[in-house]
């Protein structure tokens, strides 16, 4: 393979300030939603007593779960050795801070008492899952940014593989804390499962490269530099094996839920008579998110550069669909305080719970896309991130148009 | 077998020192009140004993008087106002018996709210009651997720006309204190408790859980009582008597 040679954009054109512009209007809409919100207190939000975390922590925990997977590709590089993905490694660190950073925004943003952030960062209880995950992500930020380091600087080179295996088996951790967050709620019936932790890990994979290809496909196309089919024929099947995995996961997570009598309560809502939350999990989670994408990425279907982004998309909006039904479905479903017997209050227990989110939330949410992306496209002017060409004869000299051939997973997915 | 002379310095000096300090703690354990300077002590555990079959449908009298005590006020908005206690009806499936009790904070042995709070806002004082410090929280909502009871409340919204017994804060989470401010003082009450016994219901009783000789627990011993979700192996400070 030939010496791979970066380049930071040029980023003087109309296209790239309007870009600029958009995402931080974006961000900046966010912010204005949450000042909004800690002015007036969460009741301009559609959050309450019962459903206490909403729509922003869904963007969060999607964003905080794909800043763990869009590492995934540089981890291919350094620590399994891939080569074809060692020019996309820096890229893939650049967007597993960037989207951290924009999930921990809205995470914060969403305090009741988001000025009381030193406090966050001052007082610990160990014992909670929380502070640990307040430290796992401070550590995620180091580690990526050494092995960034590592990467760019040429007498530090050497030095890559050991960086990207200790950001790998970090990220790995990191994920397992946030899927904790939720296993560690044994009263709610929805998270009651030790499946979560693995779950939230297949979740980041798929999540994570879904936007890697889209950010990836999009730079390149904008900024003319030349990206072959080496590379996103891979990626594309990659995607699939991750969907697919995820799907199988929350097969599994079902059934496992359906063996224990005690939680068919919950099975059913979601499954079955949930409402909203049984569409967005048929509709959004496994149509949308799951066998469309599967089957863009898996069958010469989505073999074109339009249809490979939009497999990227389905997967970044089932992804939302996914979050959305275990943060929010999982809490709309009533506590269980008395185990068979009807139950009301002025509380409203026993009651499945009422969930609009507001337009500050939704301004909130986005914003740490926003965030991610201006991050972004901003790194990549100031710092060398892109390789001048990923073309086919850059790449991979052997590579093969394999249009007519088969189209089966490649020997990269099945070690990921 | 001699003792040297080193070791019997040492031996002299711990039994000063302990017949020094020990009345005084003998005073701090049985004195009821206790002033604001001491610490809360584990000698007690304070507690509830709810008797369902004595609360009244339809009697309100706990939960007014506890809104009075701890100045919850917000009104209109059913979904995000304060409930730091609440009547809850239960229903048996099967056979459509009726049984109606407040329900609150039950002051675990093992609070998981504390145990999830990143902060250590959620805390547990040396006598079983479990409250938050209004000055660390910072809203983030996870001891309300953690909280098998649903017993706590978020403030969504400013607030007006606080009673300075029962500080509040705009976002950040809150729920039912025990009245430790009236515990503290020494009034040997609850908010709750008194008024049910105002109303001549006496269907809650508030006591030292720790003192074998308290009205709570020659109760809890004579009788038998249950705890929600006694599954969870909380070991709540908040007993029900006839609960089916
Ligand atoms: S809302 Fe406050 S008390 Fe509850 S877990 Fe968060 S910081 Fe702790």
């Amino acid at each position: 393979m030939k010496a791979v040679h970066y380049s930071v954009i040029q980023g003087k054109s109309f296209g790239y300030i309007l870009l600029l512009g958009i995402f931080g209007a974006i961000t900046a809409f966010g912010f204005g939603a949450a000042l909004y919100m800690e002015h007036n207190g969460h009741i301009v939000t559609g959050m309450n007593n019962q459903i206490v975390w909403g729509l922003p922590h869904v963007f969060a925990v999607f964003l905080i779960v794909a800043a763990s997977g869009a590492l995934n590709v540089a981890s291919m590089a350094s620590v399994f050795g891939r080569a074809l993905y060692k020019p996309l490694a820096r890229l893939s660190g650049l967007l597993a801070i960037a989207l951290l950073a924009g999930g921990l925004a809205v995470l914060l943003l969403d305090l009741g008492r988001p000025d009381r952030l030193i406090i966050a960062m001052t007082y610990y209880n160990f014992k909670s899952i929380f502070a640990l995950n307040i430290i796992l992500y401070s550590g995620f930020f180091l580690l990526v940014g050494i092995y960034l380091w590592m990467m760019f600087e040429r007498r530090m080179n050497p030095f890559t593989k050991v960086a990207g295996f200790f950001a790998f088996i970090w990220r790995l951790i990191l994920t397992t804390g946030t899927g904790s967050i939720f296993g560690f709620l044994v009263a709610r019936q929805a998270y009651d499962a030790a499946i979560m932790a693995p779950l939230f890990i297949i979740m980041s994979f798929a999540f994570g490269l879904a936007i890697f290809l889209l950010v990836l496909i999009s730079s390149y196309a904008w900024t003319h530099r030349e990206i072959g089919d080496a590379v996103v024929e891979r990626l594309r099947k990659l995607l699939g094996i991750f969907v697919a995995s995820v799907l199988y996961f929350v097969l599994v997570y079902h059934l496992t839920n359906l063996y224990v009598t005690e939680h068919h309560g919950i099975e059913r809502f979601i499954l079955l008579d949930g409402g909203i939350y049984t569409e967005i999990f048929w509709m959004g989670q496994i149509l949308i998110g799951g066998l469309i994408p599967l089957l863009l990425c898996l069958t010469p279907l989505g073999r074109s550069r339009p249809m490979v982004l939009l497999a990227a998309v389905l997967v970044i909006l089932g992804g939302l669909a996914q979050v959305y039904v275990i943060i929010i479905g999982g809490q709309a479903f009533p506590l269980e305080l008395f185990p068979g017997k009807g139950v009301s209050s002025s509380f409203f227990d026993g009651q499945i719970t009422f969930y609009q989110p507001s337009i500050p939330e939704m301004f909130l949410g986005f914003s740490g896309i926003g965030i991610t992306l201006l991050i972004t496209t901003f790194a990549i002017k100031v710092l060398p991130f892109l390789p001048n060409s990923l073309a086919n004869k850059d790449v991979d000299p052997h590579f093969t148009d394999q249009s007519k051939g088969d189209s089966g997973p490649s020997a990269e997915a099945a070690t990921a | 077998m001699s003792i040297g002379r080193r070791d019997f310095l040492k031996a002299s000096a711990i039994a000063t020192t302990a017949t020094a300090f020990a009345p005084g703690i003998n005073l701090i354990e049985l004195a009821a009140a206790r002033n604001p300077e001491q610490a809360a002590t584990a000698i007690h555990r304070w507690g509830l004993l709810i008797d369902v079959n004595k609360c009244v449908k339809g009697c309100t009298a706990c939960v007014d008087a506890c809104f009075i005590e701890n100045g919850i006020n917000e009104k209109g908005s059913p979904t995000t106002d304060a409930q730091w206690i609440r009547k809850v009806t239960t229903k048996d499936k099967a056979t459509g018996h009726e049984q109606i009790f407040p329900v609150m904070c039950q002051h675990c042995e093992h609070p998981p709210c504390v145990d999830v709070c990143p902060t250590g806002a959620s805390f547990k004082r040396k006598d079983g009651i479990v409250l938050v410090d209004k000055h660390i929280c910072i809203g983030c909502r996870y001891c309300m997720m953690a909280c098998p009871y649903k017993a706590r409340s978020f403030v969504h919204q400013t607030l007006t006309g606080q009673n300075h017994n029962a500080p509040r804060g705009k976002g950040t989470v809150e729920s039912c204190t025990l009245c430790v401010h009236k515990i503290d003082r020494g009034d040997g009450i609850t908010a709750c408790a008194d008024a049910c016994a105002g109303e001549n219901h006496k269907a809650i009783i508030f006591g030292d859980l720790k003192d074998p000789r308290s009205e709570i627990s020659r109760q809890l011993k004579a009788q038998a009582s249950s705890q929600i979700r006694a599954d969870f192996n909380l070991n709540t400070g908040v007993r029900y008597r006839g609960l089916s």
